[in-house]
């Protein structure tokens, strides 16, 4: 099966391109970038105008499958992937079961086998059953195939548990994952601590309850010289407690979430409770701080954080709602709208952000064009316009922030593994 | 004059100042009906009022019923006591049933800050907020305004102080928006804990000095202290907050000699106020309880409006 | 609805004429002055039952009681109101209970204000008997309302509107017939 790309420009910063050029597919690979390639295929597709890009990698994403099949399954997560223009994803284990032996990663091993329709990788749980006791056996972890570890929903709030974990990651050569969260300065909170919560009558998380975890899962990671990623950082200090880490050499790396620089907490006045996620939206200034951050090469990269709730979960009372918000359909135009054409980066910068170094952080061979690369490429119409409307989500959920935005940038074709896996 | 528009009221944050003073004008020809002989408009005949009361409060809920009454409309009682919102059905849910009645205003009490705006959204009549969490209690503010302008002549200019528990009251947050729309100066007072983070933001002078805050007070509001609520946090003990923050004659005596003494009853005497203050010439506590009635009817009469305009 | 003005039925002088003789009217059927008190309807109803007072004072050299009625809560149009009616006090400071009562308004037309005033009033007590006096009768009854003193009748079309002007609310005082335009 061949695939003929024509005319795109092509941002492949894996291999210091942005031109225009075509691009061949051929069973499953990249067969060829060149300026003009004439040749027979069985599929032609003319990306004139368009952006040719690696398929995104969005390394945070909540499948719920196995346990919550009524918030999303794998069938439905990916399928909605792939319309954001997503070609892999990293499936958090904090389902039912959790993602913490190696019995229930073949059972999701399975369900991806029969149903996902791009790439699943496959992060474990730290301690067993997430309760930040017990550490799980992370070798047979490793050899099942997972990617990454993670408590995510939970921080491991005992250093001596966390920094056995770190050690025992190490030896099996796995990334650990943060959910950087104090919950005993955060407890109860729903909002952002200040003026936003004091307006609202609610209780606040502070930014103290993320980045003072942040600070100690740094300072642990680097006792036990392990690397560690910490997930959705949402405020300045954050930002400015790793930028500080990687300047004295220490392996740290993180990502934001696109909610974190296109909404700041003036978005949840109105107790919309699609605006309620953990770490909740920050005020202004941090907005400002993520954004620096991405622009200096602080934050490596933008993960949607896809958090399914049913409208049960979601239509009751502010505090009683669930935590999170659905983004895998509107991760790469909110990046677009917000950072490409705000100026904050270039398309080379987005692309490193959303695929490069998702991949490079992950250690899989992907989130580049290079010849022989796999084949997973996203087509966008760059300046084109849509609004993101409710009942147009292929997500089995809805609870989305940006209902109602205009975004820029559509995604016109989801190439993944070397087949159409999507088009407009 | 404007018009009133909203088919809801959710808070004083929403309003503009003039819709706050339409309200006002409106309960000041309501203040009248109340003293006629016989105390019933029809105004509101063949409407049906909802109260539908998620917490304990007899107080709010009879000068609803008794504003709704005086305008001819059917009164309706839910409490949590007798529904079926301990069987667990959503607030949406409810709201749409009480909407299925027939019924044109919800006058909803509830502990979650948000429900009253959830419940306005999600129903097409009108929804009047009596109390929601920590969040906002417009009529009691507005009530508490409309009587410091009866008494005072005017609202722009004067200091206003609000004493006791800031941050867990919903009667100190739409005081201070409507407040500050009108162009008074508030000043917060309470313990350091009790004051919510980033308030200055919504425009007050923060002290924790009872005595500064009643330095050039007009006015002082009251606030009465829920010690029941005590979560473990740091809460001053009964006798020691009032030590330290009682309002009491000798505090007013330094005062300025006609300050207006409000409180939002119920009164916890010897706890945020003594007897001898609740009960003596600058109290119009029992004023406000009067006004209360013609401010709730200005308001279900103009939501009443406001949604038939839609 | 576009209005335009198409003749005026009464100026400055007549309108005082009117009003005089209504006052001369009201102390003919009443006997006198005794019990006598005049209610005006919001809004301009309020400023001509002061007019006819004042009148009444003049020939009679003794004081007439006076109030203001608003009708706004008892208006059966209220949900359909396509302007938002503000509603203002009622201010009655004497007990009506016994007393002759004269309701005074500009305009009669419907007969739906008069109704709503009688409703209002017996609120407040229970007077001997209520009279109405009205400035301009324009006709077309939908109630069984009819006004016991009259400054003039006008014959219209449903397509006028009759405006009633006042120097205390319009700067001037005149009777105007208005004509819904093209």
């Amino acid at each position: 099966m061949k695939i003929l790309i024509k005319n795109g420009r092509v941002v492949d910063p894996a291999n210091n391109l942005d031109k225009v050029c075509d691009i061949l597919v051929d069973n499953g690979k990249i067969a060829r970038v060149a300026a003009k390639i004439d040749c027979a295929a069985e599929s032609v597709i003319d990306a004139k105008d368009k952006i040719v890009m690696p398929g995104i990698i969005d390394m945070h994403v909540h499948l719920r499958e196995p346990g919550r099949e009524d918030k999303e399954t794998v069938l439905t997560a990916t399928e909605a992937a792939l319309a954001g223009g997503i070609t892999s994803v990293l499936a958090m284990p904090n389902t039912t079961p959790a993602i913490d032996c190696a019995e229930n990663v073949k059972l999701l091993k399975s369900i991806i086998k029969k149903d996902a329709r791009n790439f699943v990788f496959i992060a474990g749980a730290i301690t067993r059953a997430r309760q930040g006791e017990e550490v799980t056996d992370t070798a047979k972890l490793k050899k099942e195939g997972v990617l990454a570890l993670t408590d995510d929903g939970s921080s491991v709030d005992k250093d001596e548990v966390f920094l056995e974990a770190l050690r025992e990651a190490k030896k099996s050569k796995l990334l650990i994952i943060c959910h950087s969260e104090d919950k005993t300065l955060s407890a109860d909170g729903a909002v952002n601590l200040g003026i936003t919560s004091t307006r609202m009558g609610l209780r606040g998380i502070s930014r103290e309850s993320e980045y003072k975890r942040v600070e100690r899962d740094i300072a642990l990671a680097r006792e036990a010289s392990c690397p560690v990623h910490i997930a959705h950082i949402s405020c300045k200090e954050s930002v400015e407690i790793i930028r500080r880490a990687r300047k004295k050499g220490i392996k740290v790396t993180c990502e934001t979430a696109p909610h974190y620089f296109a909404l700041n907490e003036e978005a949840v006045l109105g107790f919309d409770t699609n605006m309620k996620m953990n770490p909740p939206l920050r005020a202004q200034e941090d907005v400002q701080a993520i954004k620096q951050g991405l622009a200096d090469g602080t934050i490596d990269a933008i993960a949607s954080d896809h958090a399914p709730h049913t409208e049960n979960e979601k239509d009751i009372e502010f505090e009683r709602a669930q935590f999170g918000v659905i983004g895998l359909e509107t991760e790469g135009a909110v990046a677009i709208t917000e950072l490409v054409d705000k100026g904050i980066l270039d398309w080379k910068g987005l692309v490193r952000k959303l695929s490069v170094n998702p991949a490079k952080i992950l250690g899989i061979n992907k989130g580049s064009l290079g010849k022989g690369s796999d084949a997973d490429i996203v087509i966008i119409s760059p300046q084109k316009k849509w609004t993101v409307q409710r009942d147009k989500f292929l997500s089995k959920s809805k609870n989305s922030p940006f209902i109602g935005r205009t975004l820029k940038g559509v995604v016109e074709y989801t190439i993944c593994g070397g087949k159409v896996a999507f088009s407009r | 004059m404007i018009k009133w528009q909203r088919k809801d009221l959710v808070g004083l944050e929403d309003l503009s100042k003039e819709e706050i003073e339409l309200i006002l004008s409106t309960a000041e020809s309501f203040k009248e009906v109340s003293a006629r002989a016989i105390k019933k408009v029809p105004a509101l005949r063949g409407k049906t009022v909802v109260n539908l009361f998620y917490e304990p409060s007899t107080r709010t809920r009879v000068s609803f019923e008794v504003a709704a009454k005086r305008l001819s409309a059917d009164v309706i009682n839910i409490s949590t006591e007798t529904s079926s919102v301990k069987k667990g059905e959503t607030l949406i849910d409810t709201g749409k049933n009480i909407q299925a009645l027939n019924a044109d205003i919800i006058v909803i009490r509830h502990n979650s800050s948000g429900a009253a705006a959830m419940l306005a959204r999600n129903v097409d009549i009108s929804v009047v907020n009596a109390g929601d969490g920590w969040h906002e209690h417009p009529t009691q503010a507005l009530l508490d305004i409309f009587t410091l302008k009866e008494k005072l002549g005017r609202i722009k200019g004067l200091n206003v102080s609000i004493v006791g528990d800031i941050a867990h009251s919903r009667v100190a947050r739409s005081n201070i928006w409507g407040l500050t729309k009108l162009g008074a100066k508030v000043t917060v007072c309470a313990p350091k804990v009790l004051i919510p983070p980033g308030i200055e933001e919504m425009g007050v002078v923060v002290t924790d000095n009872i005595d500064e805050a009643l330095k050039k007070a007009d006015a002082v509001n009251i606030l009465r202290m829920q010690f029941e609520r005590d979560e473990g946090t740091a809460f001053p003990e009964q006798l020691e907050y009032f030590k330290a923050f009682g309002v009491t004659r000798e505090r007013l005596q330094k005062a300025k000699k006609d300050i207006v003494v409000m409180h939002p009853g119920p009164l916890n005497r010897g706890v945020e106020i003594s007897s001898e203050v609740a009960d003596g010439t600058n109290s119009v506590i029992l004023e406000q309880v009067t006004n209360g009635i013609a401010v709730r009817m200005a308001v279900l009469f103009l939501v009443a409006q406001g949604r038939d305009k839609k | 609805m576009e209005f335009k003005e198409k003749a005026k039925i009464m100026d400055k002088e007549a309108m005082e004429r009117a009003l005089m003789r209504i006052a001369h009217e009201i102390i003919e059927k009443n006997k006198g002055i005794k019990d006598l008190a005049l209610i005006g309807i919001r809004n301009r109803g309020a400023y001509l039952a002061e007019r006819i007072a004042t009148c009444i004072e003049k020939i009679e050299k003794g004081k007439v009681l006076t109030g203001i009625l608003d009708i706004t809560l008892y208006r059966d149009d209220l949900t359909h109101a396509s302007e938002q009616p503000l509603v203002r006090k009622t201010e009655i400071d004497f007990d009506i209970s016994d007393k002759k009562i004269i309701l005074v308004d500009d305009v009669l037309y419907t007969g739906r204000t008069a109704r709503c005033a009688l409703d209002a009033l017996v609120d407040f007590g229970r007077p001997k008997y209520i009279q109405l006096a009205v400035l301009i009768d324009r006709g077309h009854r939908e109630l069984p309302v009819r006004a016991d003193y009259i400054g003039k009748n006008v014959p219209t079309s449903l397509k006028e509107a009759v405006q009633v002007r006042l120097e205390e609310v319009d700067g001037k005082d005149e009777v105007v017939i208005l004509e819904q335009g093209g």
